[in-house]
């Protein structure tokens, strides 16, 4: 029961205030000889996927520790397999990692111990998705936007607003929008309307897109009642997308930059962000409470931040690395202008995924939370 | 038991004969189980029963429990009182039309299957023979042998905008048709993909073989004397379908209908893959119990396809489909 309770994302805060300090560790030993690391598909690579794409084989081979990859496809499923256990590290997504730390499940991390720490972008030091109460809880890992994507042949110029995908208008090429643009199958897709509502409505006075209060939050699912109007299908998966892209006429729609990158490669495909700003997620490697190889997991952390990881990661998986140097100094295949296509100089315009609770900065109980925005998501997309 | 020991004892002579030293543990655990029956069943059937009561009851008891909890509709937080306010949620609009929704897929899944399958199963039990019979097997079997997902996508690409079925319109000039049959209301959409109809589509091919197989076995059952019979008294063919085919046929078409309308009902995947993105029960399920940690809602949703099946069984049990088991 306790566990069930914990899943529930508004047990946040009271969890925080009474979850424990764990000891944290005040050296590094002799590795242990394996690390197991729950991840994001594409997150980590031995180069079994592209050749050219390896940040795994080298630390193996200096570090004697073994990497084992458990592959994760939501935040729900990373969450769930770290209350299981047996993992050492996870990549975890704003979405999940203030459950991981309310639900005890990952344990501080003594920066100390991470010579590279010093190196992480400022930006993400101490980013509220991993840091409470100036409690590191991991080390950052990557970034990135959730960008408008459109077609070059429709659009010839990119497109100034996410307006495209919202409301009802003729296309560039002159013929409507409705059945050519998609929008993203989650909850938290409400928060994308909350932020273009935050633009061209500001007497809502939104000042979070993840912190809506009853008003605020009926008129962000009244801007997707018309989107629903527009949108043939919605997308979850980032291959179906692609394909519908390819195969159903599809030109503009909110995504991210992996699909961007595979699909600009031979279709007629680019991505913006518009003048609305974006939402976006930022990753963190986050230790779990009970790991056994605690050794292995501060060197993969340490390893994180020095190698090519940072850079061969952000081409790789078209992201920003948590590591600004990694786009300069040729660590990897990076490069200045790699990272400016990935969104890179546009941090402050990132509203990173956070999960909805009921107490925020706009009072107890003041804001709708999470579950409400999945049932109200489910009626939404059914047609109410 | 008390007879045979007296009876031992008394023709000791003759025992010393018959009866020969025990040889281990297999000896003694033989004759344990040959005196006391009862312990031997009790051994096998325990793990089984310990699986099923523990391991596939429990999880449903524990979800039936979940059902009557609620949230709290400020902290989100499950209060785990006894409610039936969650149900009571079931029936906002919303919600309700999730059901609606799927249960009308089920039906007309259930229905199409029926309708396409009857012909194929009658070929299969009447007119074919050997040979043709096994091919006929293998063209039923073989879509079930590779993976679900891969048909599902494929039939993805063929429903396509830009897929097969719309080239084939173009080339044939009957893209007014399939436009036409596109804009109809609710079920039409924008591309066969996005619609009801592509979705129907895909699930009565998922599902057809398990429609076709019971179907064909209670064809076969109907005798063939019964048809002659039926032909002497004059009956015409429609009549003699009508009558005294279809009526001896029909605890297969209810077996095969109980597959074909649970299966449609309990599937998430096809109803994200294919269609327009609206929820299915299954879905609602799927993202209910995830992040939004509404696990009450979760199993009152998940608790409905299992009332409407008690339902359909026992109505099927009337009806006569579990005759021949």
């Amino acid at each position: 029961m306790q566990a069930l309770k914990l899943m529930s994302t508004t047990a946040l805060i009271v969890a925080l205030t009474v979850t424990p300090t764990f000891a944290q560790i005040s050296a590094i030993g002799d590795g242990e000889g394996e690390v197991s690391i729950v991840a994001w598909a594409g997150h980590i690579e031995r180069g079994e996927t592209d050749k050219t794409f390896d940040w795994v084989t080298k630390f193996e081979a200096d570090t004697g520790c073994k990497v084992s990859v458990k592959t994760a496809n939501t935040s729900d499923e990373m969450v769930a397999l770290m209350n299981e256990g047996g993992f050492d590290l996870v990549t975890a997504s704003g979405d999940a990692s203030l459950r991981l730390i309310a639900g005890g499940r990952v344990q501080p991390i003594n920066t100390d111990l991470i010579p590279s720490w010093s190196t992480v972008d400022d930006r993400l030091k101490d980013a509220g998705w991993h840091t409470v109460n100036g409690t590191h809880y991991g080390v950052p890992y990557m970034w990135g936007p959730n960008v408008l994507m459109y077609n070059t042949e429709v659009f010839k110029e990119a497109p100034t607003s996410w307006n495209v995908v919202f409301e009802a208008m003729d296309l560039p090429d002159g013929k409507p929008n409705a059945g050519r643009v998609q929008a993203y199958d989650g909850p938290i897709h409400i928060a994308d309307a909350a932020q273009y509502l935050m633009f061209h409505k500001p007497e809502l006075k939104i000042t979070s897109p993840y912190e809506l209060n009853e008003e605020q939050y009926k008129a962000a699912l009244d801007l997707l009642r018309v989107q629903r109007t527009l949108v043939s299908r919605y997308w979850h998966d980032a291959f179906i997308q692609m394909d519908d892209f390819k195969n159903e006429g599809v030109v503009a729609s909110g995504s991210w930059p992996f699909q961007v990158g595979l699909l600009a490669a031979d279709t007629p495909i680019a991505s913006t962000i518009p003048q609305e700003g974006a939402t976006g997620w930022a990753d963190t490697t986050m230790m779990h409470v009970d790991a056994k190889h605690p050794n292995c997991a501060y060197k993969w952390m340490e390893h994180s931040l020095a190698s090519n990881l940072q850079s061969d990661l952000s081409v790789w998986f078209g992201a920003n690395p948590a590591v600004p140097a990694a786009c300069t100094d040729k660590r990897g295949m990076q490069t200045a202008e790699g990272c400016a296509a990935n969104g890179m100089d546009n941090f402050d315009k990132i509203r990173f995924w956070t999960t909805p609770v009921a107490n925020c900065s706009q009072g107890e109980g003041m804001c709708v939370p999470y579950y409400r925005w999945v049932s109200d998501y489910i009626g939404v997309i059914g047609g109410r | 038991m008390m007879a045979h020991h007296s009876r031992s004892g008394a023709n000791s002579d003759a025992a010393m004969i018959a009866i020969l030293p025990e040889r281990g543990l297999a000896d003694r655990l033989t004759g344990l189980f040959w005196r006391k029956p009862k312990l031997l069943l009790a051994l096998m059937i325990t793990p089984p029963l310990l699986w099923l009561g523990v391991v596939y009851l429990g999880s449903l008891a524990a979800l039936l429990l979940q059902s009557f909890y609620s949230i709290d509709e400020f902290s989100g937080m499950v209060v785990q009182e006894f409610t039936l306010k969650t149900y009571a949620e079931l029936l906002r609009p919303a919600n309700y039309d999730v059901i609606f929704r799927t249960l009308l897929m089920a039906a007309a899944v259930t229905v199409g299957c029926a309708i396409l399958a009857f012909p194929i199963a009658y070929f299969a039990a009447r007119f074919a023979r050997g040979r043709w019979k096994a091919v006929f097997y293998l063209g039923i079997m073989l879509p079930l042998w590779s993976s679900y997902l891969v048909k599902v996508y494929a039939w993805k690409l063929i429903l396509a905008k830009e897929g097969i079925i719309t080239w084939a319109a173009e080339a044939t000039q009957t893209s007014a048709v399939l436009d036409a049959i596109l804009t109809l209301p609710v079920i039409g959409g924008n591309s066969l993909s996005t619609s009801y109809i592509g979705m129907f589509m895909v699930f009565t091919y998922v599902w057809l073989p398990y429609m076709i197989l019971p179907m064909q076995a209670s064809l076969e059952r109907v005798p063939a004397s019964m048809l002659e019979a039926s032909a002497d008294l004059g009956a015409t063919r429609a009549q003699t379908l009508r009558t005294v085919i279809l009526p001896l046929a029909m605890p297969g078409v209810i077996a095969g209908s109980i597959f074909t309308f649970s299966l449609t009902m309990g599937d998430y995947i096809i109803p994200q893959i294919v269609g327009n993105s609206a929820n299915f029960i299954g879905m609602a399920v799927y993202q209910l119990q995830g992040t939004a940690g509404n696990i009450p809602l979760a199993a009152a949703f998940a608790v409905v396809p299992i009332v409407i099946m008690v339902i359909y069984l026992w109505l099927a049990k009337r009806a006569g489909a579990f005759d021949a088991l």
